[in-house]
């Protein structure tokens, strides 16, 4: 029995990690109703920023701070240059935009940092200790840690605060947002700012465990199974879809994966969606759509 | 010999539902037919036969299943690579394991692919918008697993199956020539079938249920039947152009082939040829063949060799771009630049 709760343990705190990735995701549609498809490839960016700052022997702190400021100038430059000609266009057109930036982040990225693998060190102590059996890593505790303070900042961002106000009207309708004065370009560029903070942590808690290269961009697609079962614009959603998810994954690696020749967890989260989906089709915390013709 | 309607008169029922009205337009086909099939295989060296007509035939064959299903029907689909990878075995078990002749064995991809597409379509009927794109995605996981996984289709872990020998009627299939006549005159029959269905009901119950599908419902539109028939003939196409890409240009069914990257880039080049489009999908697909190459060329003017890195980075770099400013200057892409020219066209030399 401690073998399931150790193995449902580990699947959790990876969900952690997915639902962070997956929050920047809601954040952004949230706001814009924009589906970002290039939040996989800002966490990737975020990760070679902050190590090719590290290299240049920067402190942990000024990197951070250079990290931050290439996800601001990439946010600005997202905003005004392709969200900002695209205001009144259909959604489809700026998800298909993202596509395009993810390509774009993508490419920028790796030739000003190179496209080989790199590790990220950042002297997060990875001792295991066991309570009651059960091994934890205090490496995984720490980005719980992380998430769980970043999860209650985003809601408390949301719900209490002017700006978080003014997002939340933005994303209710674009126009009467524009009509009762609200910036729309800066609500925008702060929901894009969020997400690249967003994105930075994702980065540094992905680049110290799989190494800071290309597949980085990869961990998007486990996200967005992640982001449907909680549904898109939830921000507490991510977060629990990323608990069931991370959990779901590891169990059935563990206990359904030797039956039928292992690496499911490649297609397990999507499995799971495509179930939740038939049930809920806007995901368990989505907000449902009532269409009128 | 100006372009333009008048004085073509459509005196039958079958000059008023050509494809090309326009006489100019016809010659301009009929030549590029003939530059197609008379003038590349005669001019062109066999690396570019091998290496840049036939992918482009092929993604643009798969690519025509995309724009079906995304541009006409508005299904977004992100797993239309796994499609390609089910035609591509499915076509080598018929033809190398069961000895089906080459043709049906290639048309037989496409069947099983669109069998296997209704399937990943199901959700389709229950799920919209950006969740079903990413419930798409589950098709390009789960089939990856799926050939890597069972014995009986890839042999191994690996997943690789080497193509046999190809021949049709005991005439054998060896030379690049004789490979881009076979996928030159595939791509040719099917993108006709394409282009057709388009106009006929199906094309606009299609768009119908696109702009807006509960409305579709209200005026008839069976909404079940005509997104699963999308995901059908959609499946169909990929599962066409990745037996041929398979036979004719890649010589063994890999799965590294048909990566989750090539879903997106197939989707890249739908965007930048024009949704909603037939030509609009040779027109991306020919950019996408065609851009390594270009940015290598004019590299290569600076460089002895480009690095590969490089080369990749600027490649991405480009197509990028590209996607972001086509969706900001011209959201229709490529297909709607030569609408465009062929409006000024028809006025010209007069301004309006």
């Amino acid at each position: 029995m401690s073998f399931f709760f150790e193995v449902l343990i580990t699947g959790l705190l990876v969900g952690v990690m997915y639902a962070l990735v997956a929050l920047g995701f809601a954040l952004i549609f949230k706001a814009s109703d924009v589906f970002n498809m290039a939040q996989g490839d800002m966490s990737l960016l975020a990760g070679l920023a902050l190590v090719g700052f590290l290299q240049m022997n920067f402190p942990l702190w000024l990197a951070l701070i250079c990290t931050l400021a290439v996800m601001v100038i990439l946010a600005y430059i997202t905003v005004f240059v392709i969200l900002r000609p695209l205001v009144a266009r259909p959604p489809l057109m700026l998800f298909m935009a993202t596509f395009g930036l993810a390509y774009l982040i993508q490419g920028i990225g790796q030739s000003i940092w190179g496209t080989d693998a790199k590790g990220l060190e950042l002297g997060i102590p990875d001792k295991s200790f066991d309570v009651a059996g059960v091994f934890f890593s205090s490496f995984d505790l720490t980005f719980a840690g992380i998430a769980v303070v970043l999860l209650i900042l985003l809601v408390w961002f949301f719900q209490k605060t002017r700006t978080g106000r003014a997002l939340r009207a933005v994303s209710d309708d674009h126009e009467a947002a524009l009509s009762v004065g609200i910036p729309l370009l800066r609500a925008w560029l702060v929901t894009w700012i969020v997400a690249g903070i967003v994105a930075i942590v994702a980065g540094v808690a992905w680049g110290t465990t799989l190494g800071v290269q290309f597949s980085l961009s990869y961990i998007a697609l486990k996200a967005l199974p992640v982001l449907i079962i909680g549904g898109l614009d939830s921000i507490p959603g991510a977060i629990i879809a990323g608990l069931i998810v991370g959990a779901g994954e590891n169990l059935a690696e563990v206990f359904l994966g030797p039956y039928v020749g292992g690496g499911i967890q490649t297609f397990f989260p999507y499995l799971m969606a495509l179930v939740v989906l038939y049930f809920k089709p806007y995901g368990l915390f989505g907000k449902e759509i009532i269409e009128r013709v | 010999m100006f372009y333009r309607e008048c004085g073509n008169f459509k005196d039958t029922y079958a000059r008023d539902m050509a494809i090309f009205p326009i006489p100019l337009d016809r010659y301009g086909f009929i030549v590029m037919l003939i530059v197609a099939f008379l003038v590349i295989p005669l001019v062109a060296s066999d690396y570019w036969i091998t290496n840049i007509m036939v992918p482009f035939y092929c993604f643009g064959l798969s690519a025509i299943g995309l724009n079906i299903l995304a541009g006409y029907a508005g299904q977004i689909s992100i797993g239309h690579a796994a499609f390609m990878a089910v035609g591509a075995y499915a076509s080598l078990i018929l033809y190398g394991r069961y000895g089906v002749p080459l043709i049906p064995s290639i048309l037989g991809a496409g069947v099983v692919s669109a069998g296997v597409g209704v399937f990943f379509g199901l959700p389709s009927l229950k799920i919209k918008g950006f969740y079903l794109a990413i419930a798409t995605l589950a098709s390009q996981f789960i089939i990856q697993w799926l050939i890597v996984h069972w014995k009986w289709v890839s042999g191994g872990v690996f997943g690789t199956v080497e193509t046999p020998n190809m021949q049709i009627f005991g005439w054998a299939l060896d030379t690049a020539v004789k490979k881009y006549y076979l996928s030159l005159c595939i791509v040719g029959v099917l993108a006709l079938f394409a282009k057709n269905l388009v106009r006929g009901q199906l094309g606009r119950n299609w768009m119908a249920i696109r702009d807006m599908d509960f409305a579709a419902e209200i005026i008839g539109v069976n909404l079940y039947r005509d997104k699963l028939i999308a995901f059908a003939v959609a499946t169909f196409y990929a599962g066409v152009a990745g037996s041929l890409i398979t036979f004719c240009y890649y010589g063994a069914a890999n799965i590294e082939e048909f990566h989750v990257m090539v879903s997106f880039a197939l989707m890249g080049m739908i965007i930048i040829g024009g949704l909603g489009t037939i030509l609009g999908s040779f027109l991306g697909a020919g950019f996408f063949v065609l851009l390594p190459i270009g940015i290598n060329q004019s590299m290569g003017a600076f460089m002895k060799v480009v690095p590969s890195d490089i080369l990749s980075n600027i490649e991405t770099i480009i197509f990028g771009g590209l996607i972001a400013l086509f969706l900001i200057v011209e959201p229709f892409g490529m297909a709607r630049l030569w609408q465009t020219i062929k409006d000024k066209l028809r006025l010209w030399p007069f301004p309006y």
